[in-house]
């Protein structure tokens, strides 16, 4: 299996279909992901990012185009792909560790998955919060288990869909620094939608910037700058400047339309 | 505590207004009673123990009906839910018999299964059963997308995915039509057992009734006050709070 054969989106399409309006929501989106990548998907909202990644979940179909892991069509969602949505969608009535064990209970004993689940919960170092039930723990302190969660099932691409974006900024800061560790322990290929810049600079190898209607790929960028970047702000500013200027247009394009939209209704 | 207290203070004076009001305005007992006379017929009852059997055989057909109507009701629930045909014939005619007190049926039931027990349990099953079979339709409806979604991405699906995520998601909606089933199955209880044979709490009432015994009577609605109170505030809202923190869905204050 060749490196640049890992993930693959080709010629991706998606309408939506609302009173009998056809909207376009991605138009030819092709990408290929290496193993191992970090690529951040980045754009503003209604450029249809969270519909790729779910479509790379397989939890929307595409109106038109497959995606390829590992050579193997995704037609539905799987364990091969973990997934990290904005809200942490840990089960209520579960305790920490069972929500972590809930992807593994079927292939493995229950004493083997606690372990595993313990293991993953020690990562995102949450080993003393076992036992507590989701509501008692904090919003950043459930993004956590629900990362735990997704990677217990040991996927070969970690989907997160705008995991810290309803977060506090120490918050996110400090995830955004144990989920790099995380991403340098486990060597996975992760597939980061989110719409701050800083964030995709921060963390990722590759930045694909998405523009909107229909959502289309401007620009796929490699981010040379050295980790940790937090020692090269002037770097990361210049990249964050580039862009900027990339993504001007678009939010421009957006709130126009917005407006025209407000003025005829 | 303060609560309490006051509850306390406010009961107490409600019984000395009564009493004095009986005594004061010297009312026959046969029309009311003063709180002395009931504690009087109570404590007979109590001492010859044939308000302990009227409770309990009350409470036995009580938990007979309750639990046959919560079986049926989490079945039909799951149906209307999932099923779209179904929730637009069968859960049209659930709301339109819901507007109908379960109560209007005893004649008919007592021409199909006699004047007997089977009449009244007939009775608390149909009452409980609709309020439990709407609300767990509304709690299957009301499951997150977001926890199938997720439930999806870590390989559950079909069955699994009703019984580990769907169920136990619509618990709070379960609990909540349980609690009303009871409230609805305990008035049907009554009404049913007033209009039809004992032993039981209402048949003791309407007995006491015949016989001119108001003191009884006014008792025995104390005692069916008191129950019903007691297994909402103690049981059912207790449960139900524990399960709305837990599953997260307090509004906040």
């Amino acid at each position: 299996m060749g490196d640049d054969l890992f993930l693959q989106i080709k010629n991706i399409n998606k309408q939506f279909i609302n009173q009998k309006v056809t909207s376009d929501v991605l138009t030819n989106i092709n990408l290929d992901i290496k193993e191992g990548e970090f690529v951040s998907i980045l754009g503003p909202s209604g450029c249809g990012k969270s519909t790729l990644l779910s479509i790379v979940a397989g939890l929307t179909k595409p109106t038109s185009g497959e995606i390829l892991l590992g050579g193997n069509p995704i037609k539905k969602p799987g364990k091969d792909r973990g997934m990290v949505f904005q809200e942490a969608a840990l089960f209520p009535w579960m305790t920490v560790e069972e929500n972590v064990m809930f992807p593994l209970r079927k292939e493995m004993r229950k004493s083997e998955a606690r372990e595993v689940a313990h293991q993953y919960l020690q990562m995102v170092q949450l080993s003393n919060y076992t036992k507590h039930s989701p509501h008692e723990l904090s919003g950043g302190m459930q993004q956590r288990v629900s990362i735990a969660r997704a990677l217990s099932m040991n996927p070969k691409v970690l989907l997160m869909d705008e995991p810290f974006g309803a977060l506090d900024e120490q918050t996110r800061a400090r995830l955004h620094y144990e989920l790099e560790k995380i991403w340098i322990e486990t060597k996975k290929t992760i597939l980061f939608v989110t719409h701050s810049i800083s964030e995709s600079i921060k963390l990722s190898d590759r930045i694909i910037v998405m523009g909107t209607r229909p959502g289309v790929v401007l620009e796929d960028i490699e981010v040379k700058v050295p980790r940790p970047r937090g020692e090269h702000p002037q770097a990361v500013v210049e990249l964050e400047e580039k862009i900027n200027g990339l993504l001007k247009t678009e939010i421009d394009k957006v709130i126009k339309e917005e407006l025209a939209y407000a003025a005829n209704n | 505590m303060q609560r309490t207290i006051k509850r306390i203070i406010f009961f107490g004076l409600l019984i000395i207004i009564w009493q004095a009001a009986v005594k004061i305005l010297n009312v026959s007992p046969a029309l009311m009673p003063a709180p002395t006379d009931v504690v009087k017929a109570l404590t007979t009852g109590f001492e010859d123990k044939t308000l302990i059997y009227d409770i309990l055989a009350s409470f036995r057909r009580l938990a007979i009906g309750l639990l046959i109507a919560i079986i049926i009701g989490f079945c039909l629930g799951i149906l209307l839910a999932k099923n779209k045909t179904a929730d637009e014939t069968l859960g049209t005619l659930i709301l339109a018999l819901q507007s109908v007190p379960s109560i209007v049926w005893l004649p008919i039931a007592i021409m199909w299964f006699g004047l007997n027990e089977s009449s009244v349990i007939f009775i608390v099953i149909l009452g409980a059963t609709l309020v439990i079979t709407i609300n767990m339709r509304i709690g299957i409806k009301n499951v997150p997308p977001l926890y199938i979604r997720a439930a999806q991405t870590m390989g559950s699906g079909g069955i699994d995915l009703f019984a580990k995520v769907i169920l136990p998601a619509s618990v709070p909606y379960a609990v909540t039509g349980i609690r009303l089933g009871w409230a609805f199955a305990w008035r049907a209880l009554m009404a049913g057992e007033i209009l039809s044979t004992g032993p039981g709490l209402g048949y003791t009432l309407k007995y006491a009734s015949d016989f001119g015994n108001m003191s009884m009577v006014i008792g025995i609605m104390i005692i069916i006050g008191v129950i019903g109170t007691i297994v909402d505030i103690i049981f059912f809202q207790r449960i139900e709070q524990n399960v709305i923190r837990r599953w997260g869905l307090e509004t906040s204050k």
